[in-house]
């Protein structure tokens, strides 16, 4: 598919005939530099945006518009202020169809608790830090039980400890729960850490290049020497990527 | 404890004033009675009952012109927020008539009313609808377009979009715009009551009015200090603690 956004010089190509393929249960990752169309990309697989050509099948069947089948965690925190943890994580089940307010509790609860914030839970929005206010957000995510996860640069405002605190947390919750995700991110070795796949794209017009297979075991080790490996790998190419400008129509 | 005290410090030292004032002889106590006088007058006021009448009287027009006016100017700005037309059609017209004095509005109302309490009423909604009316849209066009987009997600559409993330994003913006439109309300009201002489009821306004035609400048302060005592005890007791619980669900980085 792709997408333009008219600008005061003419429409950017955001997504230049971009085509992904993910299998159910996968989990792939999408790296590139600033402006290669990530965001506008997971926009629109979550169906807040149209793709100016193209289109997104979720089970053969078309994508019209947001679903409670794909959660989104956003880039920026997106948590509701009016709302403490609880309420936030209560809030996507409150719309999901058959649910009493027992059950609803029992889940906010057990997400909650999957996170590590189950003390929390009557904590006001502005009351958690930045890792806890994205933990809260992944809870809300999860709760509704969506068969895609569509993560935005989620550890972006974190520091490096919560955040690696978080990608031990991502994958125990992620082999537990197995759920399709596609995480957004420029920080390569992060992609290599959580990803089955690495999508490499470049900017301008934004397309995607390359693809990767991380087939290390899990749980991973951020640290680990395979990881550096694979990384170095991934690096090495997108660097290639970014100083050749892609030849026109070849993909 | 120690604001308490420097707060009865300053309001003592005020009353001092105005006593030393009174007695300085500048002014002739018919203009400026000591407080002294004021207060007997409240006291007397507040034994046969006629302060609290006239309260009343004002407390029930106040109530019913601010809610009215709440609850045409709350859907008003939900309307102007999200609809283009009505942004340029009533919009425009709000932010007109908001500048508009709320007693300009009184001739109209004697003529079109009467001396009833429908043109005290006209006057107030008048005063108080524009104002609230644009708080509302501010506060609307201010949600940060995240809380839509991220509703939209978990699957909201519609009416519940509307109540459940716009309403309460909009909620701090909205309960200042309530505050000001009381101010507004009030004001009003006090103007309606000194220019529309009704007999169905004797409000605070016009025992201002008539303390001045008596030349009882003891009965004009002690109305005004009941007025502006009501003025802060509604503010204090109604926004105080809405405006606390934002503060605490919000943190200091509510708007
Ligand atoms: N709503 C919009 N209006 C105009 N241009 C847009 C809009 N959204 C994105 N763009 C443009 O499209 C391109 C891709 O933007 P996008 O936000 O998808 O990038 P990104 O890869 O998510 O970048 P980052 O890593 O900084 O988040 C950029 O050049 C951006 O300027
Ligand atoms: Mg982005």
């Amino acid at each position: 598919m792709s997408k333009s956004f008219p600008s005061d010089k003419g429409p950017v190509l955001a997504l230049d005939r971009v085509s992904l393929e993910v299998a159910e249960g996968e989990f792939v990752c999408l790296v590139g530099p600033s402006g290669c169309g990530k965001t506008t990309l997971l926009n629109i697989v979550a169906g807040l945006d149209r793709p100016d050509a193209g289109e997104v099948l979720a089970d053969g069947g078309p994508v019209r518009g947001p679903g409670a089948d794909r959660m989104v965690m956003f880039q920026e925190s997106a948590l509701f202020p009016w709302l403490d943890a609880m309420g936030n994580v209560e809030f996507g089940l409150g719309l999901k169809p058959g649910l009493d307010r027992r059950t609803r509790r029992d889940y906010a609860h057990y997400y909650l608790r999957m996170v590590g914030l189950e003390r929390f839970r009557h904590a006001a929005v502005h009351e958690l830090s930045g890792g806890m206010k994205q933990r809260v957000a992944l809870a809300r995510a999860l709760a509704p039980e969506p068969r895609v996860l569509l993560m935005d640069e989620p550890f972006a405002s974190l520091d490096a400890l919560t955040r690696e605190q978080f990608y031990g947390d991502l994958q125990r919750i992620w082999r537990q729960h197995r759920r399709t995700i596609l995480l957004v991110t420029h920080n390569v070795r992060e992609a290599a850490c959580l990803g089955d796949r690495v999508v490499l794209l470049s900017p301008h017009p934004g397309r995607i290049r390359e693809e990767f297979r991380v087939d290390l075991p899990r749980p991973r080790d951020f640290h680990g020497v395979e990881l550096a490996r694979h990384s170095g790998e991934i690096m090495a190419a997108l660097r290639g990527h970014l100083e050749s400008p892609p030849a026109e129509g070849a993909e | 404890m120690r604001r308490a005290l420097v707060a009865g410090l300053f309001f003592l030292l005020l009353l001092g004033g105005w006593e030393a004032l009174s007695r300085s002889g500048l002014w002739s106590a018919v203009i400026l009675p000591p407080p002294g006088a004021v207060a007997r007058y409240l006291w007397g006021g507040l034994r046969d009952g006629s302060l609290a009448e006239a309260a009343l009287v004002t407390g029930r027009r106040l109530a019913a012109g601010y809610l009215l006016g709440a609850a045409v100017g709350l859907p008003l700005g939900f309307l102007t927020a999200k609809s283009r037309t009505a942004s340029d059609t009533v919009g425009v017209l709000a932010l007109g008539l908001q500048t508009l004095p709320s007693v300009c509005w009184a001739p109209l109302a004697i003529l079109w009313f009467g001396q009833t309490e429908t043109a005290v009423l006209f006057v107030v909604v008048m005063g108080t609808v524009w104002s609230i009316a644009l708080a509302t849209d501010g506060g609307v066009r201010g949600v940060p377009p995240i809380f839509g987009r991220a509703a939209r997600t978990m699957g909201s559409r519609g009416l519940h979009t509307m109540l459940r993330v716009t309403l309460p994003a909009s909620l701090p913006v909205v309960v200042s715009g309530m505050k000001q439109g009381w101010a507004f309300a009030w004001r009003s009201l006090m103007a309606a009551e000194i220019f529309v002489t009704i007999l169905t009821g004797f409000g605070l306004g016009h025992l201002l009015h008539y303390g001045r035609e008596l030349h009882a400048m003891d009965q004009v302060l002690g109305v005004m200090i009941v007025v502006v005592a009501v003025g802060l005890l509604v503010d204090r007791a109604v926004f105080g603690p809405a405006e606390r619980w934002l503060r605490r669900r919000w943190g200091a980085e509510g708007r």
